[in-house]
């Protein structure tokens, strides 16, 4: 016979005020089985505690109910309280009679409230008696992380998780670290140079014992669960030894050919052989093959001829590494959507039509035109520039529905350093509205509008095209009532931020949650920003969405910070609440395989003496399940029991009612 | 309407003297309408304060200076008072006015008003319409 403890408590007047829990304690008293009952004012204060556990030492309790609040309040709370007792906090269970009984019921004769309170905690009692004691899960951690994208989240996530003692590799797709922040000449709203600001971080990431770089790398497979992850990275061919490189770039200048450079977002031409610019790091050039006549047609060579320490190597082929690692920061980044979906505002057709992307290498001064503001096919100065903001963004038909968020405030930077530059030159805007949330934004943009002299046009442009060698822009200013009609020189859209090409296979690999503009989910949004549903696994950055940079870094601390705690000890203890298959009666049709959300199913095979396989039954992998129970829905042969949730448990209470 | 915006309309040379003599900045005004709003006589205006604003800060002194909205500004000052940016359109359209009327055109004498009318008429009343019609 069970010996049952039954709590009652009043929770001040929130439960007392419509169930008379003096009552519901002793009717639970009548129940076989149970060998104890009270109602007190507080069970969750330090003396209710304290009752509870001399209940359990004095009355030799193997299992306890506590009817209160809701389990997501205090069921911790009572679960401690009864280990403390030496009883299994899993023999301890809740019963809900505050917000699903007394907060609903406004009968102050207490007798609805009274009879409910009755019925749910008799359901309890019965469950509690199929209870099985559970066990916490122990999951040993191996403390080595991996951040996918080394952008700036990506390095600030590197760098913080280096600076705790912990090793990192920093994987990165492009031959160099620094990702889009390196493209931009300036930032908001303190005009720093970007390059000033991001490339000591980045040689710091290089320059850190714990930080392994693997550039021009990309994740092939990732394996395994929270603390014990297997990932394969594809460390693809640089055609350059990289520890005998010292970069001394003879090879790009011997190499004779040129094509458009991608980081120069077609502005300029690059070497086959390239190092995206100037300040790369790693300072490695790689060769792109498919251009290179050496490698598709076995001619010229040139680079490796000039080579000092001979470290080219035309036959080098791409590497598969295999890393074990205990958490991984996933920082991808975003890119601009492509402008040709755009035809009306000319992009492609119109020379100088360009991104704002393009606009940022225009100015930057390490950019093709050294900092000058030239347009792009003639090399004139622009007098007047027409800068389009959302672009794709808000724009629920041809583009995205959500705003890009830092359209606004770049625009801004735009056309003061249009302003700073070209004195004279008139900028002219064309916006929705002006979205400058945050730290000095606002007075960024009035300062460009008032002092800069930038003028702002509320309205959108609905027809770029060419006339007598001069780009007419059309559009409104809804202010004004006018439909407006502006000569310009050069145009800038601002084009929306979106998410990566094969984001949505990555989050596969790694499966994560995205949301349908392939951005990756976090776990909350407002209470757990860096997580994701799978434990182990964190976001930074713009692969979550649109942001700025402070943004990005502060959540690239953020999920840093993560996975430091996580680290912080040799085991993890987990919620045994897991799912269990039941391997007699597992027909192996796979259903829980393609239900479960964690991909925590594994197919099994069961062997005879002799190593033969004789059939295949699924496996619940503890560390990875989160004890959703969708499996237990999906099983068509009922093999999988949730601990903590069986059926027996689950049937007994309704039984009971 | 359709309009076409040069460099020039946006740094007009008109509008920076009449800012110069008003001592206001079209550029400050960030077209919330709350002048608009709180203005008593802007329901009868041809164009409303914020408008006038808008005009000026696309260049457009021209049709500013057909409509009767210099006129019928009052000088009450609401506008002012309640502008976040701190800009007046009264001052602006006082300056306009300055400008019409030292040009001689729509300029009313003294000895023109009738006397009763005068005798008639509240002290206030006299010495808004005097700073604004007399010059």
């Amino acid at each position: 016979m069970p010996r049952i403890g039954v709590f009652v408590c009043q929770c001040g007047n929130n439960i007392a005020a419509t169930v008379d829990t003096k009552k519901v304690a002793e009717e639970m008293g009548k129940l076989p089985g149970v060998v104890y009952t009270c109602d007190y004012k507080f069970m969750c204060s330090s003396p209710g505690q304290e009752m509870l556990r001399q209940a359990i030492k004095e009355n030799k309790l193997d299992g306890i109910i506590v009817s209160a609040c809701s389990p997501h309040m205090h069921e911790k709370t009572f679960r401690k309280a009864a280990e403390g007792a030496g009883l299994n906090p899993y023999q301890c269970e809740i019963t809900n009679i505050r917000e699903q009984c007394s907060w609903v019921h406004h009968d102050k004769t207490k007798a609805a409230g009274t009879v409910k309170s009755i019925d749910l905690t008799r359901m309890t009692i019965q469950r509690l008696k199929k209870n099985q004691p559970l066990k916490k899960i122990k999951i040993p951690v191996k403390k080595k992380a991996m951040v996918i994208g080394g952008g700036i989240a990506g390095i600030q996530a590197a760098l913080d998780i280096a600076e705790g003692g912990r090793e990192v590799i920093l994987v990165e797709k492009e031959p160099s670290i620094g990702g889009n922040m390196a493209r931009l000449s300036e930032t908001f709203p303190t005009m720093d140079c970007s390059q000033c600001i991001l490339t000591p971080k980045m040689v710091e990431a290089e320059l850190n014992e714990n930080i392994t770089l693997y550039t021009y790398s990309e994740v092939e497979k990732v394996d395994g669960y929270i603390g014990n992850f297997t990932v394969t990275v594809r460390r693809k061919s640089k055609y350059v030894d990289e520890e005998r490189c010292t970069g001394c770039g003879e090879c790009i200048e011997k190499c004779p050919f040129k094509v458009d450079s991608q980081f120069e977002l077609g502005l300029n031409k690059r070497k086959v052989i390239y190092t995206p610019f100037p300040q790369s790091v790693p300072n490695v050039p790689v060769i792109d093959a498919p251009n290179c006549t050496k490698i598709q047609k076995d001619k010229c060579g040139a680079c490796a001829i000039v080579c000092g320490p001979k470290c080219i190597d035309f036959k080098m082929e791409d590497k598969l590494v295999t890393e074990e690692v205990g958490a991984i920061v996933v920082a991808t980044g975003y890119q601009n959507m492509p402008n040709e979906r755009f035809g009306e505002y000319g992009y492609g057709r119109i020379k100088d039509v360009i991104s704002g992307m393009q606009f940022e290498r225009l100015a930057s001064s390490s950019g093709p035109t050294g900092g000058e503001i030239r347009r792009p096919s003639d090399g004139k100065i622009p007098q007047s520039v027409v800068f389009i903001q959302c672009v794709g963004s808000r724009d629920e038909k041809k583009g995205v529905s959500y705003c890009s968020k830092i359209c606004c405030m770049y625009t801004a930077k735009h056309t003061k350093l249009y302003s700073h530059k070209v004195h004279g030159g008139q900028s002219y805007v064309f916006y929705m509205d002006i979205r400058s949330g945050g730290k000095r934004y606002e007075e960024f943009v009035r300062g460009a509008i008032e002092h800069e002299g930038a003028m702002y046009l509320r309205g959108r442009v609905s027809r770029v095209y060419e006339k007598n060698g001069k780009i007419m822009v059309q559009g409104a200013d809804t202010l004004s009532g006018n439909q407006v009609e502006i000569e310009a020189d050069m145009v800038v859209l601002a084009t929306a931020v979106v998410s990566r090409d094969g984001a949505d296979t990555l989050a596969q690999r790694l499966g994560i949650g995205y949301d349908k503009y392939k951005f990756y989910n976090e776990y909350h949004p407002k209470l757990k920003p860096v997580e994701t549903v799978t434990a182990g696994i964190y976001l930074a950055g713009t692969c979550m969405g649109p942001m700025d940079i402070p943004e990005s870094v502060a959540q690239g601390s953020a999920a840093a910070s993560k996975v430091l705690a996580l680290f912080s000890a040799d085991e993890m203890a987990r919620e045994p609440i897991t799912s269990v298959v039941n391997r007699t009666t597992c027909n192996a049709c796979w259903d829980c395989v393609t239900a479960c959300p964690y991909t925590a199913i594994e197919r099994e095979a069961i062997k005879d003496r002799q190593g033969n396989v004789v059939r295949w039954v699924a496996k619940v992998n503890d560390g990875v399940c989160q004890g959703c129970g969708v499996c237990v829905a999906a099983c068509r042969s009922k093999s999988i029991d949730l601990k903590g949730y069986t059926d027996e448990q689950v049937f007994a209470a309704i039984n009971a009612f | 309407m359709k309009i076409r915006i040069a460099n020039d309309d946006i740094q007009s040379l008109e509008v920076r003297r009449l800012e110069r003599v008003s001592g206001e900045d079209v550029k400050r005004c960030y077209q919330c309408g709350n002048c608009s709003g709180g203005c008593p006589v802007s329901y009868a205006m041809e164009i409303p304060p914020t408008k006038v604003m808008r005009f000026l800060q696309l260049g457009n002194i021209e049709d500013v200076r057909k409509a009767n909205t210099m006129w019928l500004c009052v000088g009450c000052l609401q506008c002012y008072s309640r502008c976040p940016q701190g800009v007046s359109v009264a001052a602006i359209l006082e300056g306009l006015r300055q400008e019409v009327l030292r040009k001689g055109a729509s300029k009313t004498e003294v000895r023109d008003v009738p006397f009763p009318f005068l005798k008639k008429a509240p002290q206030q009343a006299i010495v808004c319409g005097f700073r604004k019609f007399v010059g």
